[in-house]
């Protein structure tokens, strides 16, 4: 059976290599931090494919069924028989998966930073909270009990809050950070009062107690939480929506998207762990880990996923087209692409009886567009690391022309342009066409959109792709000695390359699915041309207008200048939250304390002050005037108090 | 005979030791390095034997009564006094009166302790004087400081003024029932018009000692003028005294009109933690700012209070606990900085870790429990309190709650920026932490981390309560 031992060390090593190096890496271990923490990774990553092996080969299958195995529970908090919280291992297709994916980039951005960050003033303290976060985010992806996924859920964001403020002598990045943390919170928020609704309901905090009794239709927990309503939606649609909200805040969703581009401001390789493969899916996994509860219990709630998703994926890839900084370019990429699992998910059905049911593909697509896009976008962040560190910025303007400076670079990101365009064979086609297979069969309007919005990524990857590597000469500066980066850079890149191109072959519906059961993904070479065609269409026309220098990109812009100016701007969404706190909140609530402290307060005391001054020249002298205009509050609080409570 | 040594354990400890102060005071002078040190060993040798020998019972006809719970609360009182000796040794060091001082904090803890455990209004009213007259001398003991004498003459006339309208509140009960000790009272409280205005004026009372809002005023001006180890018992320990106290009148007394003073707690608590929230934005001063911030985290206990059941008091009990760790470590850093350097502005904790890694460490602890962010003890405080607000089904109410949470994160957050990446041409020098300060620090930083992730810390308080 499963070993408890090796599925608990694969968190708890990353925990041990930040307290090795949060304790000694400034001292001792200085020179070694990096290698460590790799070593420490390593062993992490290899538990983690080990037990992906047992679990799906060895003892994962009953009855032909992938089955949700408890091997280790701890009951930390009990409130009463059901209602406890526990630190437990869940282990399920999603989380063993999630297990091989956070793993595995983590070691590449571990490996890759040892390049990238050699000579930084604090290198361990930066391997010790990147072994923090990698504890958290693992942490998350095993919870047994929605509690205590809530508490590693808030850790993560402490530790991405201390990942993104790592330059923090540089000030934008310390409001990045801060604008990060302030706006996960409060989407966080939201899901924890959205746990407190559920375990009202459910009585339980255990995930696999509550979907059971929050599904099965004959349990009276289900019918009370149906049947209890606040403003017209039963309170069940409440508090999945509440906790589809933390969800939203930390896959930045519209509209709680606008930390992510800022988030950019941490050191790249970060980006690639944080931004693109592991946290921002957190919420997809949140949804997907209650899918059944969405599907069969909430369908309301599901279908605010699906728009929401949709939304995010068109608006982000319009902004994308847009913007000039490469790492924001992906910053809304990833948005974007995060929006097709949201509305892969909010499109699926979920038949539990049903046999080899397709309805169920939705989820399962959501799942391998998780997987794979993890591949091709950490990928993609760490070839723009590469680019970065070589040029030494971050705009398209000072590139160009890179093909032949950076070769290595060149292919693998061309891969991973092609993986996240669609094109066949490469990863990304396989999950993206089953992700637009199951919104044909679910939403033809979110089908529309995502068709377009596939189009559209063609199009800005490439336009990316020619600004980098082709477009004009590169001008060597003079400060440019350095090659490509040594080999520690480029190995991540040709083994996530390797993953990009060939990961789309995995028979992932085998694997993953809504209720276990194998699914056989259907491929359908008719539905694929298309896409494909489309896609392809969006690649050339990036090929016109980048390939070369030339004056037709402005001249579109200019033809299109509201739009254009608009989505460059970012739709103005910070603008509107800008909006909202300075000249809402701050005016209409901060000034107004401020004006009432100000005049009215410290108004009135002075009249009365005056007066009492003549009637106590004494008491004037201690400056007590106040102390009396204090009594006349606390006479009127206490008067109006007692009315309130006798008269109303 | 017994039952007097067993019952009265807690307070007989105190008057010893107030006794044995005072003797020494008068036989001979002793240097402060010297007498600090027994002080402390004295205080935590009492704060040892609270927890032995805790039994069930009432004295004096019933005018003083105790429990295994309000043992509890006595030793986490002692807890937080024997802290305070510890974290402000460097201004003790320097004060003239060192024997006198601790004698009043030690008369306004044993005011405390009949007060909790007092079962009779003319005992709780008198109880309530003695724990508020020694404090008014404490907030006046920076003797060369014009602010100090204003802010304790601040403090005992609007106390003054507070127990006037308690005690015309009390007589008002008595006249109309003729009855004063509490178990016989809450068989005839009814809410007829009279009995309310008067239990309006209990109300106010505590509301003054709580410094809950509009009853607060007082509570900035005498926090920032008085040295800080009385800013601190006050807003820690005098606070946990009176909210236990709270807790049984509220519940024992005046459970016939739950319905009544329900209301009035959530209507208390919102504005207390809106006006404590947005009043602490605006702080410079870091006792001031303290000061608001303790204001908003009352209304939190208040949250908790109005659940009104077994469950919500043990919540409120561990929430003291654990704001006592934290703030006291607040005030704790705060007190070091202020002793040595004299600067009490935000602002001069810029770039402060820099040079003090440890104290930045604790302050940055304690702010994050004071701002309820997991995993500190905070966090779990606040939860079982919201939760127990929960229980009760006030989730309007809980929804103001947790937006005030993330406003005071907020401000928080302001301090913890200037005290790490704020930069500062000339940041607070090193400083040299003296062993017994650290060790108070060290205790509040193990505490912040150790009662959340200890379950069975909540799991006893509410085995007790039970």
């Amino acid at each position: 059976m499963q070993n408890v031992l090796s599925i608990a060390l694969i968190p708890l090593l990353p925990l041990a290599a930040f307290v090795l190096l949060g304790l000694f890496g400034k001292s001792f271990l200085k020179k070694a931090a990096g290698y460590i923490a790799v070593l420490f990774l390593l062993t992490a990553t290899v538990l983690a494919f080990y037990t992906a092996y047992e679990y799906f080969f060895v003892y994962g299958k009953a009855d032909g069924v992938y089955q949700k195995l408890v091997p280790f529970k701890y009951a930390w908090l009990v409130f009463n028989d059901k209602l406890s919280i526990d630190i437990g291992i869940l282990l399920d297709p999603i989380s063993v998966m999630m297990l091989v994916v956070v793993t595995l980039v983590s070691l590449m951005v571990h490996i890759y930073s040892l390049g990238y960050m050699k000579g930084e003033e604090r290198f361990a303290t930066y391997y010790a909270y990147l072994g923090l976060f990698t504890f958290s985010m693992l942490g998350l992806v095993l919870s047994s009990n929605i509690f205590q996924m809530y508490i590693f859920w808030e850790l993560v964001g402490v530790s991405s809050f201390l990942l993104i403020g790592y330059y923090y002598n540089k000030p934008s990045a310390v409001a990045a950070c801060k604008k990060a943390f302030i706006v996960t919170r409060f989407a966080d928020l939201g899901f924890l009062i959205g746990i407190l609704v559920l375990s009202y309901y459910s009585g339980t905090l255990d995930f696999n107690t509550m979907l059971t009794t929050l599904t099965s239709p004959e349990s009276s927990e289900l019918k009370s939480a149906v049947s209890g309503s606040f403003l017209g939606v039963s309170a069940l649609t409440w508090g999945m929506l509440l906790v589809f909200i933390g969800g939203a805040g930390k896959s930045a969703m519209f509209p709680l998207h606008i930390w992510l581009p800022d988030a950019m401001e941490g050191p790249t390789p970060v980006s690639a762990l944080i931004h693109a493969a592991t946290m921002v899916v957190a919420g997809v996994f949140l949804v997907a880990r209650l899918f059944p509860e969405f599907a069969l219990s909430a369908p309301e709630a599901l279908q605010v996923v699906a728009y929401i998703g949709a939304a995010s994926a068109l608006i982000a890839a319009v902004i994308a087209c847009t913007q000039t900084d490469i790492k924001r370019v992906l910053a809304y990429s990833t948005m974007s692409q995060i929006g097709f699992m949201m509305f892969a998910l909010g499109v699926s059905d979920f038949d539990n009886g049903g046999v080899l049911g397709t309805s169920n593909l939705g989820y399962t697509a959501s799942m391998f567009h998780l997987f794979t896009h993890a591949l091709f976008k950490a990928l993609l962040f760490l070839g723009a690391g590469a680019v970065i560190h070589y040029v030494h910025s971050n705009e398209m303007k000072d590139m160009g022309g890179l093909r032949k400076h950076m070769p290595i670079t060149h292919i693998t990101f061309l891969i991973a342009c092609l993986a996240i365009a669609g094109v066949p064979p490469f990863a990304g086609f396989f999950s993206k066409e089953e992700i637009l297979l199951a919104a044909y069969k679910g939403n033809k309007l979110i089908y529309y959109i995502a068709l377009f919005t596939s189009a559209l990524t063609a199009f800005y990857m490439f336009r990316l792709y020619f600004s980098i590597f082709w477009n004009k000469e590169y001008q060597k500066h003079r400060n440019n000695q350095h090659g490509e980066g040594g080999m520690v850079m480029m190995l991540p890149l040709v083994l996530l390359a390797a993953g990009a191109a060939l990961a789309g072959f995995i028979p992932f519906g085998h694997f993953v699915s809504a209720d276990g059961k194998p699914l056989e993904s259907e491929f359908h070479l008719a539905f694929s041309i298309a896409p494909v065609v489309l896609g392809l269409a969006g690649i050339l026309t990036a090929w016109m207008l980048y390939k070369k220098q030339n004056e037709r990109p402005d001249k579109i812009a200019a033809s299109l200048s509201g739009l254009y100016k608009s989505a460059y701007n970012k739709f103005y969404v910070d603008e509107v939250y800008t909006f909202i706190t300075k000249k809402i909140i701050f005016k209409l609530i901060g000034r107004p304390a401020a004006w009432f402290d100000k005049k009215i307060v410290d108004g009135m005391i002075n009249v009365t002050g005056s007066i009492t001054q003549t009637i106590s020249e004494k008491i004037k002298g201690l400056q007590s005037g106040k102390v009396q205009q204090y009594a006349v509050y606390f006479l009127v609080g206490g008067l109006i108090l007692a009315v309130v409570i006798m008269y109303l | 005979m017994d039952a007097f040594f067993t019952l009265l354990k807690h307070e007989l400890l105190v008057t010893a030791l107030i006794f044995i102060l005072l003797l020494l005071k008068i036989s001979r002078t002793i240097k402060n390095e010297t007498l600090l040190p027994l002080i402390q060993l004295l205080l935590l040798i009492n704060c040892a034997a609270g927890f032995f020998w805790n039994e069930q019972g009432s004295l004096f006809d019933s005018m003083f009564y105790t429990n295994p719970l309000i043992a509890l609360q006595k030793n986490i009182l002692n807890i937080g006094v024997y802290l305070i000796s510890l974290l402000f040794t460097d201004w003790f060091k320097k004060t003239a009166h060192l024997a006198e001082f601790f004698i009043l904090l030690l008369s306004a803890l044993l005011g405390m302790f009949f007060l909790i455990s007092s079962g009779n209004f003319l005992m709780f009213y008198l109880a309530l004087e003695l724990a508020t007259i020694p404090v008014a001398a404490m907030a006046n003991f920076d003797l060369e400081k014009k602010v100090s004498s204003e802010s304790a003459m601040k403090m005992i006339l609007s106390s003054a003024f507070s127990s006037g309208i308690l005690l015309f509140g009390i007589s008002i009960i008595y006249g109309v029932t003729g009855i004063i000790n509490f178990a016989e009272l809450a068989a005839v409280v009814n809410n007829s018009t009279i009995q309310l205005l008067a239990f309006v004026f209990l109300i106010t009372a505590f509301a003054f000692k709580l410094s809950i809002v509009p009853f607060h005023l007082w509570t900035a001006d005498v926090y920032e003028g008085s040295p800080m180890p009385t800013t601190a018992f006050l807003s820690v320990i005098s606070k946990g005294a009176v909210a236990f106290a709270f807790i049984t009148a509220l519940y024992k007394v005046f459970q016939p009109v739950a319905g009544v003073w329900y209301n009035m707690l959530m209507v208390l608590a919102v504005i207390t933690m809106l006006v404590g929230n947005f009043f602490a934005l605006r702080q410079q001063n870091i006792k001031r700012f303290l000061a608001f911030s303790s204001i908003a985290q009352v209304g939190f206990i208040l949250l908790g209070i109005g659940s009104n059941t077994a469950n919500g008091a043990g919540a409120v009990v561990y929430f003291i606990l654990i704001y006592i760790f934290s703030n006291l470590a607040a005030f704790g850093v705060a007190a070091i900085i202020s002793a040595a350097t004299g600067k009490e502005n935000i602002d001069d904790y810029k770039g402060l870790y820099k040079t003090n890694p440890l104290l930045s460490w604790i302050l940055a602890l304690a702010l994050f429990s004071l701002a309820g962010i997991p995993p500190t003890a905070g966090f779990f405080g606040k939860l079982f309190l919201i939760s127990s607000a929960a229980a009760k089904g006030s989730y309007a109410f809980i929804i103001i709650a947790a937006l005030n949470m993330i406003i005071s994160l907020y401000y928080y957050l302001k301090v913890i920026r200037a005290v790490f990446m704020d930069k500062n041409e000339k940041p607070i020098e090193k400083l040299q932490v003296n062993v017994y300060a650290k060790l108070g620090l060290f205790i509040c930083g193990a505490g912040i981390v150790l009662l959340g992730l200890l379950s069975w810390v909540y799991e006893y308080i509410q085995a007790v309560v039970q």
